[in-house]
């Protein structure tokens, strides 16, 4: 199934790179996607695993931008 | 402004303050003590920069070495190293101040680009036991009314029940000019109401309106990424460590191999550490990409995604279907060739007449030249014993007389000797009482800015420019003469153009690219089998929004010529800031390492160059 969350705060835009890398690299997750200029992450993610993929999608942008929001839409 | 932006910059301004007292105590304080120097430096770069050594050290705790954080922190505390107070405090000042200003204009550009696509509408006004209720798009069903004043945006698609009004479509087309609207027209969601009050009864929710499939489109559009934003970022991946690396090389070697100057070679290498942060090269380019979209949707222009924005940039062939595309695809009378003893008035009314029974197209435009030419409408009282001739034409009683209206056989059956025809299109020869009257030529017209369109294609350094059409072979040529199209295959089936366009693809280059441009109705299959798919007239028609890569919502095809010049134009000052953001970052560490370039001249080859790039890249959404 296809989530969206919106990235509150995203100002580099390097890092949104890593934190498209690297939720792509998380379990369950086919696509990754962070569109810097609107603030968006969408990610592709095997059904069985979408319960508890937010909490760590939040885990990972912390690591990256502790500045950043994570807001599911 | 957001608070956290306002809170950065008053610490950066105490901080420049204290600075500015650091460095004032320092030249005119004779026999100063060292330490209390020391101390009112300190001070100011941890007002300053106090948040990004606090980042740094939370970051190495992530496992985050390569942070900008990090770099900034470790570049400035080595020029406290070396005993360059003020340069340290400057650099972090100076990087401050930068990042401040990259995050402004970053929110400003979000901000303009939003704007463009600023169509959603707040709310509905439906009319619920008899009374405008004030809701939400999401909550109006299918079948209710709501009601539109003057000034507001149509929330959901629907068809007009009652009132007349004009409609801005400028958001979604980019058309000046405002279209009129009546009872029983259909209007679509994203338009302005500029004149009357308008009652409309829903005929889609707003999940699947126009506009909302608009925004869905155009939000989207930056996540499919082209290969400039995939060479970026791979880049960046590479950058910061390699750059990283030659400042610890840069910092032990020469000291080593010449046994000494160790304070010298770590300045330059703490030049290094402030350039190598990518981000400012990182950020220009999607930022570039994303005006470009905004730039052509606000022309009525949709493109789904940054990739068919780049594409288009290397297309050198262009396919086009004729009918809907280059041709209006409704038909109407182009000429009237009236025999000896007969008029042109004559002609057309007695035509006009004999056909007003049938609904075929045809006869429409024959209705509609006539209603235009004689100002008034067909009176159905003077025609009688309307018949269809099947295969041939029409014959009635029209003020008492039997007309024939046909092609030339009707008129050779009726004994009678019709001129040759030699004109492009359908051809009706009309007869009344055994005399023969001339014949009119009725022909699908050819859009106004079609030429200026073919025009453009060729500016564009389209290398072949070539239209497809079903239609008859010199139709078909007759029409890509005027329009200086030079290569047209005719007589067509559906199958057939799908055969045609793998061939073409055949036979380009390499890295050059094919656009197809259809209506997106019926040929969906060549669509998606061009390189890029352009679906014309996509106000109003869902196929064609989901068909193709690029949508028109209006029926211009000079609108394709100008998606061509603004990807052109994208593409050039992404380039431009590739090759300037690489280039002074280059130039910069050469001088560097060859002790030429400051500290100064690093925070400027760092921040002050991306501040440039961000404001060149917002010259693609004009």
């Amino acid at each position: 199934m296809k989530k969206t969350y919106i990235l509150e705060d995203l100002d580099c835009a390097h890092c949104a790179g890593e934190i498209e890398a690297a939720v792509g690299k998380l379990d369950g997750v086919t696509s990754s996607t962070v569109t810097f200029l609107t603030q968006k992450l969408v990610v592709e993610v095997e059904d069985a695993k979408a319960g508890k993929i937010t909490k760590e999608i939040k885990k990972v942008v912390k690591k990256f931008e502790p500045d950043v929001e994570v807001v599911e839409k | 402004m957001s608070k956290k932006l306002k809170k950065r910059i008053r610490k950066v301004g105490i901080g420049a303050a204290v600075y500015l007292a650091a460095v004032l105590f320092a030249h005119f304080v004779p026999d100063r003590n060292r330490y209390v120097e020391l101390v009112l430096f300190l001070a100011a770069y941890f007002v300053i920069g106090g948040d990004v050594v606090k980042n740094a050290v939370k970051n190495i705790g992530h496992g985050q070495v390569f942070d900008e954080n990090f770099l900034m922190m470790v570049a400035t505390a080595g020029a406290f190293f070396v005993g360059d107070y003020p340069e340290a405090v400057a650099v972090m000042l100076f990087y401050q101040v930068g990042e401040c200003f990259q995050s402004y204009a970053v929110n400003k550009s979000r901000k303009s680009i939003a704007a463009l696509m600023d169509i959603r509408p707040d709310c509905a006004n439906v009319i619920r036991g008899g009374e405008a209720v004030e809701v939400s798009p999401e909550e109006v069903g299918i079948g209710e009314i709501i009601l539109i004043r003057p000034g507001e945006r149509i929330p959901l698609d629907g068809v007009v029940r009652k009132g007349n009004s004009s409609l801005d479509t400028m958001a979604l087309t980019g058309e000046s000019l405002p279209r009129d609207v009546a009872e029983g027209e259909s209007v679509i969601s994203g338009c302005v109401n500029l004149s009357g009050v308008l009652e409309v009864e829903v005929d889609k929710v707003f999940g699947e309106s126009t506009v909302a499939k608009i925004l869905d489109l155009v939000e989207n559009a930056g996540s499919k990424k082209s290969e400039a934003e995939h060479f970026i970022t791979k880049f960046a991946r590479y950058y910061t460590p390699v750059v990283v690396g030659c400042a610890v090389l840069l910092a032990v070697l020469p000291p080593l191999a010449a046994g000494g100057g160790w304070s010298e070679w770590i300045y330059r290498a703490l030049s290094f550490l402030v350039i190598s942060c990518p981000c400012a090269l990182v950020i220009s380019i999607p930022l570039g990409f994303f005006g470009g979209l905004g730039g052509a949707s606000r022309e009525g222009i949709l493109i789904k995604g940054s990739n068919y924005l780049e594409a288009l940039a290397d297309a050198e062939m262009i396919v086009m279907d004729k009918t809907g595309t280059l041709t209006k695809g409704s038909f109407t009378v182009s000429r009237l060739v009236p025999a000896e003893g007969a008029d042109e008035r004559e002609l057309l009314e007695k035509a006009a007449y004999a056909e007003s029974y049938s609904n075929h197209p045809i006869s429409s435009s024959l209705r509609k030249a006539y209603g235009e030419a004689a100002g008034k409408e067909i009176d159905p009282a003077r025609v009688e014993n309307a018949e269809e001739i099947a295969g041939h034409g029409v014959c009635a009683v029209v003020d008492g007389r039997l007309v024939y209206a046909g092609n030339g056989r009707l008129m050779e059956r009726q004994g009678l000797q019709p001129l040759p025809a030699e004109e492009i299109g359908t051809v009706v020869h009309v007869a009344e009482g055994g005399k023969y009257l001339g014949y009119i030529v009725i022909a699908d017209e050819i859009k106004e800015d079609a030429r200026e369109a073919v025009d453009g294609f060729r500016k564009a350094g389209m290398k072949k420019i070539v239209m497809l059409t079903g239609d008859r072979k010199r139709t078909a040529e007759s029409v890509a003469e005027q329009l200086g199209v030079p290569e047209v295959y005719s007589e067509l089936l559906p199958g057939d153009k799908v055969d045609r366009v793998e061939s073409l693809l055949a036979s380009k280059s390499e890295k050059g690219k094919l656009i197809f441009v259809g209506d997106g109705i019926n040929d969906a299959p060549v669509l998606a089998r061009a390189d890029i798919g352009v679906a014309m007239g996509g106000l109003g028609s869902d196929a064609a929004i989901e068909a193709a890569d690029v949508v028109i919502m209006t029926d211009e095809p000079s609108k394709i010529a100008q998606a061509i010049r603004i990807s052109k134009k994208t593409l050039g000052i992404v380039k431009q800031n590739i090759i300037f953001a690489i280039g002074v970052k280059v130039l910069v560490l050469l001088l560097a390492a060859a002790g030429m370039a400051s500290m100064w001249a690093a925070v400027f080859a760092d921040v002050g160059v991306a501040v440039i790039a961000i404001l060149n890249a917002m010259r693609a959404m004009k």
